[in-house]
């Protein structure tokens, strides 16, 4: 890439003549994620204009891509050099058979992965997609094109903008270029079932989290606690035969997590047929050692107990109330009214400094407007 | 030798015992006699951080005991429009909490309590005060503790790690401080309350716990940290392996991760700091190696094992001309030795030393370690290295002797030198020890223009009157146009010349 490589002009363009208008810009990438957050509003400005890898080097744990970057096509050439995003960001909507249709339809982006910072199944024992940003080089509101962070593991110059970026929701700015960290893929990987009741899983994920065990990712649903072990080989064997259970096997397995990653599984694709008729998809995030919520509906625990998802008709304000009430927090996920809001309000002084934020980056408001909040 | 920052303003006498008499008078109301100190015997303890060659006397310095007198102190200095430097054990190498001439030093050091471990939940609560090795000792009972370990962790506070985004020799298996903090309580600028992160994994709206950790206490006081702690690894084994030559050292280091290895540590030391550190501690070090790396393995003791005879086998094949694996806990604390005490033994050569921070991809490392045994040449003084090498992070050690202002002039000239050539190889010119005011006119050649303002704009949407630590960090426009230097552009414009995939 060089200053005039003309996907990159393109976009700067778009932003500098949207500011002249007073439009209004829709930063969108593969779409896959349209439906999280607020609703869409504004003139699409499409990323995938600017893609590519832009430099990858296994032996530093780096890879820098362009936004448009199908994640696919990112996940592919690491795991070519036995590598991995550990955090196993979803490809929400991304069917095998589309990838016959060329990257411009192949789903999710490297772009859309930040600025969404959805992070999959074995989120709480690897980290978040935000611990893995390294640098970024962001579009701001005044089509400036600014660099943060870097391409190194430590990093003190500055505040660090990049990290901010994920989950922001392209509310910032337009993220055209990403430096992850990404990570060997381990050697062994083994996953469990055991059978009990919820606040007994609660319990005994916490327990095991203290313990020097290679756990990458669980999952509770219906009676049935589902352990991944991943790691060292030896580790892995060792922690097997402590913590008991059934195997399943390699292909029961696989299938699972990456249904749970991709909101495809029996849970989520019976929550998509719920919304239908009326009920809400909830996202709670709470501290792993809350007790079971008193909330009617379907309920499937992750991150060892602090990702809670509840498919519900209850109001908002009582699944909110319950969140809060525990330390926690309650995003209204997917359903077909969003009026509560999407996100749990903010509290004073966060709201002003997200405005003051909002302004600094973006002071004529071109960016997602209200995707984040309805004011923001 | 001492300098003030030197973007600050100055009053005449008469005037600068007006504003003292004033704001003394102000914060009189609000704090016990005890904890305020204004005359000059008092405050020289607060005069400077761990950078000593920077020294300022502020107008007050304030001990608070209480939240309430925290919140105090911040609205009194906001209407009277008096900047505030928090500051904790002043352990920092970049000047961070250097005072300012006409702004108070809040110390926090009397948040000192660990308000509480939750075992099941793997969380400490613990005010800002408390001293990071603290939190590791509390945890040790329920088999856990708090992983980054910046080698200052005896003193150091959590609040300064917040500040600071401290890291330490374990950071790239286990992370910085960002990665280990959940929720971060304290207070503005103005003294309201706030709440950043929670004790969930994320929180509703942006993540500005990503800004807060590493701001050198330019966006919020902090007051109360929540911090995750891990599991302790049930055993660590060390590897000390010598190499006669820099670059093969370097690519050994490649071939490790190469390997799809993150060891729990990786150091390395060159020949210069290798007889320093051996004179001080006589640990065993190979003296005609030129370069030592040491790499350590934890986990169960199946997975140490496993893990072991891997290391040994790509450093043996990387040409390692000696390799000795710890067979028992005090063998590999004799190890670490040398590296643990790197600056003291630097200090016993040297009458003074000034200790560098950059990162650089792993891949230059022995680029860089051959620049520098040039430029000692070109700055006629000594330099020995220690590398944080698993992550890249080097810290040069420059020795001088501050009673020559020539000497000190060239240390200052080489240190930059290092800073920009950090850059130049890709890297940054802060690891760890953050920006300060040692580093402001590294980040003009760090940051274009546009970038530093936009980072302006990131604190006045926090602190809108500019009074958290101001003129640390980020330099002004002014500063950069007289230091001179070209800004070395990064992200994507620079990349025209690197292969596609």
């Amino acid at each position: 890439m060089t200053p005039n490589d003309p996907a990159l002009q393109l976009l700067i363009d778009r932003v500098q003549s949207a500011r002249a208008a007073g439009a209004q810009l829709c930063i969108r990438g593969g779409g896959t994620k349209d439906f999280y957050g607020e609703a869409p509003q504004g003139d699409v400005l499409d990323t995938r204009l600017l893609e590519g890898i832009s430099s990858y080097e296994p032996t530093e744990l780096v890879v820098t891509a362009r936004c448009g970057t199908a994640l696919t096509e990112l996940e592919a050439l690491l795991a070519a050099q036995g590598q991995c995003l550990p955090f196993e960001p979803p490809h929400f909507g991304y069917a095998p058979e589309q990838a016959r249709l060329g990257a411009r339809a192949r789903g999710a982006t490297v772009g859309g992965m930040v600025a969404a910072g959805l992070s999959g199944p074995s989120r709480a024992a690897v980290g978040s997609v935000r611990d893995h940003v390294l640098g970024a080089t962001l579009l701001n509101g005044r089509a400036e094109v600014l660099s943060f962070g870097g391409q190194v593991m430590k990093n003190v110059a500055g505040y660090d903008v990049s990290r901010l970026l994920a989950g922001s929701l392209g509310t910032l700015g337009v993220i055209l270029e990403v430096s992850l960290k990404v990570m060997p893929i381990a050697p062994a990987t083994v996953t469990l079932r055991l059978e009990m009741d919820q606040a007994s899983a609660i319990t005994r994920l916490n327990e095991w989290g203290g313990l020097p065990l290679p756990l990458n990712a669980s999952a509770w649903w219906a009676g049935n606690l589902i352990v991944r072990l991943r790691g060292a080989l030896a580790a892995v064997q060792a922690a097997r035969a402590r913590l008991g259970g059934d195997l399943v096997e390699p292909e029961f397995a696989g299938p699972f997590w990456d249904g749970l990653r991709n909101h495809d599984d029996e849970f989520f694709v019976a929550a998509r047929a719920a919304i239908a008729g009326g009920a809400r998809l909830w996202r709670l995030s709470v501290p792993s050692t809350a007790p079971p919520l008193a909330l009617p509906g379907e309920l499937m625990l992750e991150w060892g107990g602090a990702q809670r998802w509840l498919c519900s008709a209850m109001p908002a304000d009582a699944v909110r109330d319950a969140a809060a009430k525990v330390g926690g927090h309650a995003t209204l996920f997917a359903a077909t009214d969003k009026s509560p809001g999407a996100f749990a309000p903010l509290r004073s002084p966060l709201d002003r400094i997200h405005r003051e934020l909002k302004k600094s980056f973006d002071p004529s408001a071109l960016f997602n407007p209200g995707r984040l909040y309805p004011d923001l | 030798m001492t300098a003030a920052l030197p973007a600050e303003l100055t009053l005449d006498p008469s005037a600068h015992a007006a504003r003292q008499n004033e704001v003394v008078a102000a914060l009189r109301a609000v704090l016990p006699a005890h904890a305020l100190l204004w005359h000059r015997e008092d405050t020289i303890p607060y005069e400077c951080d761990g950078l000593t060659a920077y020294r300022q006397q502020p107008l007050a310095v304030v001990l608070p005991e209480t939240e309430a007198q925290v919140a105090a102190v911040l609205r009194e200095c906001h209407r009277l429009n008096v900047p505030v430097v928090a500051r904790g054990a002043g352990t920092g190498l970049s000047g961070g909490a250097l005072p300012l001439r006409l702004g108070v030093t809040m110390s926090l050091a009397k948040f000192n309590e660990i308000v509480a471990i939750d075992p099941l939940a793997r969380t400490a609560r613990v005010q800002c005060g408390v001293r990071n090795l603290a939190i590791s000792e509390a945890a040790a009972p329920h088999g856990l503790y708090y992983a980054p370990d910046p080698s200052s962790q005896i003193a150091c506070t959590i609040g300064g790690n917040v500040a600071e985004n401290s890291g330490g020799v374990h950071c790239l298996k286990y992370g910085l401080t960002l990665h280990n903090v959940l929720r971060v309580r304290g207070f503005m600028v103005d003294g309201s309350a706030v709440e950043f992160g929670s004790e969930a994994l994320d929180c509703a709206g942006l993540d500005l716990m990503t800004v807060l950790v590493g701001s050198e206490g330019m966006l919020a006081v902090t007051i109360e940290v929540t911090v995750k702690l891990v599991p302790k690894p049930q055993l660590a084994r060390c590897i000390m392996a010598s190499f006669d030559d820099i670059r093969k050292a370097g690519d050994a280091v490649a071939h490790v991760i190469a390997a799809g290895i993150i060891p729990a540590g990786l150091e390395m030391m060159d020949k210069p700091m290798t007889a320093a550190v051996e004179d001080f501690v006589h640990a065993g070090y190979d003296l005609d190696a030129l370069a030592i790396l040491l790499c350590e393995s934890d986990g169960t003791p199946e997975e140490v094992a496993e893990e072991i005879s891997r290391m040994e086998a790509v450093l043996g094949s990387s040409g390692a001309t000696r390799i000795e694996v710890s067979d028992n806990e005090a063998q590999r604390l004799k190890f670490w030795s040398g590296r643990k005490n790197a600056f003291p033994a630097t200090g016993r050569m040297s009458p003074d030393y000034m200790c560098m921070d950059s990162t650089i991809p792993r891949k230059r490392l022995a680029d860089i370690l051959l620049a520098i045994q040039q430029m000692e040449v070109k700055y006629g003084l000594r330099c020995a290295n220690v590398f944080h090498a698993g992550d890249g992070n080097l810290h040069p050690l420059i020795m001088f002797d501050a009673n020559d202002p020539d000497q000190l002039h060239r240390c200052e000239q080489f240190g930059a030198d290092i800073l920009e050539t950090s850059v130049a190889m890709g890297g940054t010119i802060s690891g760890e020890h953050g920006v300060g005011i040692e580093k402001l006119s590294a980040m003009c050649v760090q940051f274009a223009p546009a970038e530093r303002e936009q980072m302006l704009a990131l604190k006045r949407a926090f602190d809108p009157k500019e009074l958290l630590n101001p003129g640390k960090v980020i330099p002004s426009l002014v500063r950069c146009a007289e230091y001179g230097k070209m800004h070395v552009r990064r992200g994507l414009l620079p990349f025209a010349d690197i292969p596609r995939f």
